[in-house]
């Protein structure tokens, strides 16, 4: 059985303690999209500030992160704001591609009959979202690490639409 | 109404836990934990109570020498099968002092229930410009179908408020209740422990003019219950919380209203006729009815009445009063001003249900450490989102004891806080 060391990993219990780009910004321009996890009642709130352009090619020019909620939730939105702060919508999607990857979140797969392909997880990616791991190991817990990222996913349509 | 005292000392406990706890497969039984073998701490009985042995053998027995449809066959094995479930009923009945047995429906579980009186009574009576009070104290289930209804009928919802020490509010009761139709109203919160003032509530609704819908889910486990007593008109709890199974619970109510109200669910087993044209409802309690009903589970509910009954109500609330008492002088004692313990402070207004926050711990990662120290506490809103609201806090971790649990386990407890306060070291 996997212990407590592996799902509170020094870099974890610091994005908790000190989250990076907690905060809020003026709506519009940015987007504020909410996410709830209705099993423990974890709150994300994601804003989202994107560039000119078209598409995916759009830059995430800032983001913000409210809300409230545990450990793994909150050093999970400050990881996930961290890496895709700066970069194209579609680098964004493809950083939470591996990241659900590296949570065994296929989507798509409902039948637990189909074997998965297994998605390369891009370690280069991920950085410091490498942390995360361990989660992995408490299926109760991989809704919290995931809520900011769906919310960013939310977000980010929302944006563009 | 019996709410228990709080008489240190001087009397021995009248509930043995160490007896009741090898009752109790689960609890008696090790568990492959971190690294051993162990048994567990379980502190979670708000959530779901634990089964004694009696409860698991009776429903093995009753597929076992007596599976059959109900109110269906002539065969004997038919008659036997409903007979027993018809037995349970009575049981249920006694146990909770209803004036009469056909006023027993079994349901699914608290929460059909409850949407049973608001589809049926509040469908049927209520429209724009009345009024519905409900608690700040309230679980979704008492909430939401109202909410519903309130989409379709565009009543009005009133919440009486809770005060800071986790008690309702009733400075403003005459206000809230006039034009009120309906009181949903708990009788024990699922969350803070509180004891409303329920006879109080009950007796200002009737004389304003509304009925009085309790959700006694953590009550009728914990407390001697007394329908009459209360004062209420619907009574609505589930099995599953009180050592029976999960799949059946219970919504008394008053035979002259239930016989003035619409059936729920419509089907087989509620029906006295049904032509081209339409059908004739049964009597009671069958047309509430609909399909079959939850046989086995109502036959086990039965069981655990018995086992319930056995101990004496009075013996489980003279337990839990001594066992909050000691939880909460415990806690107090070890953790001081980094623990905060929501609800009344005093052990004789309040059950055995302790909402936690430590210091700066989330309670999610609260509960990861206990169990990781094999103590089973539950850590969220409780599907109480509305009074997290009020309190101020997204979530909280929630330790519940009932007949099984003593001083052991409520150290075990404070043992596993100290280790996640240590964990996260603040
Ligand atoms: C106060 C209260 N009401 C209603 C319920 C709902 O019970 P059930 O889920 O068995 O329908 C619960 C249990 O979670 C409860 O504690």
């Amino acid at each position: 059985m996997a212990g407590l060391e592996d799902l509170y990993r020094e870099i974890i219990i610091d994005h908790y303690r000190s989250p990076r780009n907690r905060g809020e910004l003026d709506t519009p321009p940015a987007t504020r999209t909410e996410g709830f996890n209705p099993l423990c009642g974890d709150e994300i709130v994601v804003y989202l500030q994107l560039g000119e352009g078209t598409g995916d090619e759009r830059v995430i020019e800032d983001i913000r992160i409210g809300g409230q909620g545990c450990s793994i939730s909150q050093s999970s939105a400050s990881m996930m704001s961290m890496s895709v702060k700066g970069k194209t919508i579609a680098e964004a999607r493809d950083i939470m591609r591996s990241f659900k990857a590296m949570m065994s979140i296929h989507e798509s797969s409902l039948d637990d009959s189909v074997e998965e392909p297994e998605i390369e997880v891009d370690e280069m990616k991920l950085g410091e979202l490498e942390a995360m791991r361990g989660v992995v190991k408490f299926p109760v817990r991989i809704k919290c690490a995931t809520l900011s990222w769906n919310t960013l996913d939310q977000g980010i349509s929302e944006a563009l639409a | 109404m019996n709410t228990g005292t709080d008489t240190p000392g001087t009397l021995a406990d009248p509930i043995d836990s160490t007896r009741i706890k090898a009752d109790f497969p689960l609890l008696s039984t090790t568990r492959a934990g971190t690294g051993h073998d162990r048994l567990i701490t379980y502190l979670d009985s708000a959530a779901t109570a634990q089964k004694p042995q009696a409860v698991i053998d009776a429903l093995t027995n009753y597929y076992e020498t007596t599976n059959a449809n109900v109110a269906r066959g002539v065969y004997e094995l038919a008659e036997a099968s409903t007979n027993a479930m018809e037995a349970a009923r009575r049981k249920v009945a006694k146990f909770i002092n209803a004036p009469a047995a056909n006023e027993v429906i079994f349901t699914k579980n608290a929460t059909e229930s409850l949407n049973l009186v608001a589809r049926s009574w509040g469908g049927t009576n209520l429209g724009p410009g009345d009024a519905v009070v409900l608690t700040q104290l309230e679980h979704h289930a008492n909430i939401v179908p109202w909410q519903i209804l309130q989409a379709e009928k565009g009543f009005e919802i009133r919440w009486i408020p809770v005060d800071a020490n986790g008690h309702l509010d009733l400075t403003d009761l005459d206000r809230f209740l006039d034009g009120a139709k309906v009181v949903g109203l708990s009788a024990m919160s699922n969350v803070l422990g509180t004891l409303t003032p329920m006879r109080r509530i009950a007796d200002a609704a009737h004389a304003a003019g509304a009925v009085v819908t309790v959700d006694a889910c953590q009550y009728v486990p914990h407390l001697p219950t007394d329908v009459v007593e209360m004062g209420a008109d619907f009574v609505s709890f589930s099995a599953h919380k009180m050592c029976g199974p999960t799949g059946v619970g219970v919504m008394w109510g008053k035979a002259e209203l239930l016989d003035a109200m619409p059936p729920f669910l419509g089907g087989g087993g509620m029906i006295e006729n049904v032509t081209q044209e339409g059908f004739k409802p049964a009597e009671l309690p069958h047309k509430f009815e609909a399909g079959t009903p939850p046989i086995a589970e109502a036959v086990g509910l039965g069981v655990a009445v018995d086992y319930l009954s056995a101990l004496g109500m009075d013996a489980v609330r003279e337990h839990e009063v001594r066992l909050t008492s000691y939880t909460l002088r415990t806690l107090a004692d070890r953790f001081g001003d980094k623990l905060t313990i929501h609800g009344p402070s005093e052990p004789a207004e309040r059950g055995g249900v302790f909402s936690l926050e430590l210091a700066d711990v989330h309670p999610h990662d609260l509960s990861q450490v206990l169990d990781e120290h094999g103590v089973c506490v539950r850590a969220g809103h409780h599907c109480a989102k509305p009074l997290m609201k009020v309190l101020g806090v997204g979530a909280t971790a929630r330790a519940s004891v009932y007949i099984y649990n003593d001083e052991s386990d409520v150290d075990a407890l404070a043992d596993s806080l100290e280790a996640a306060a240590s964990f996260f070291s603040f």
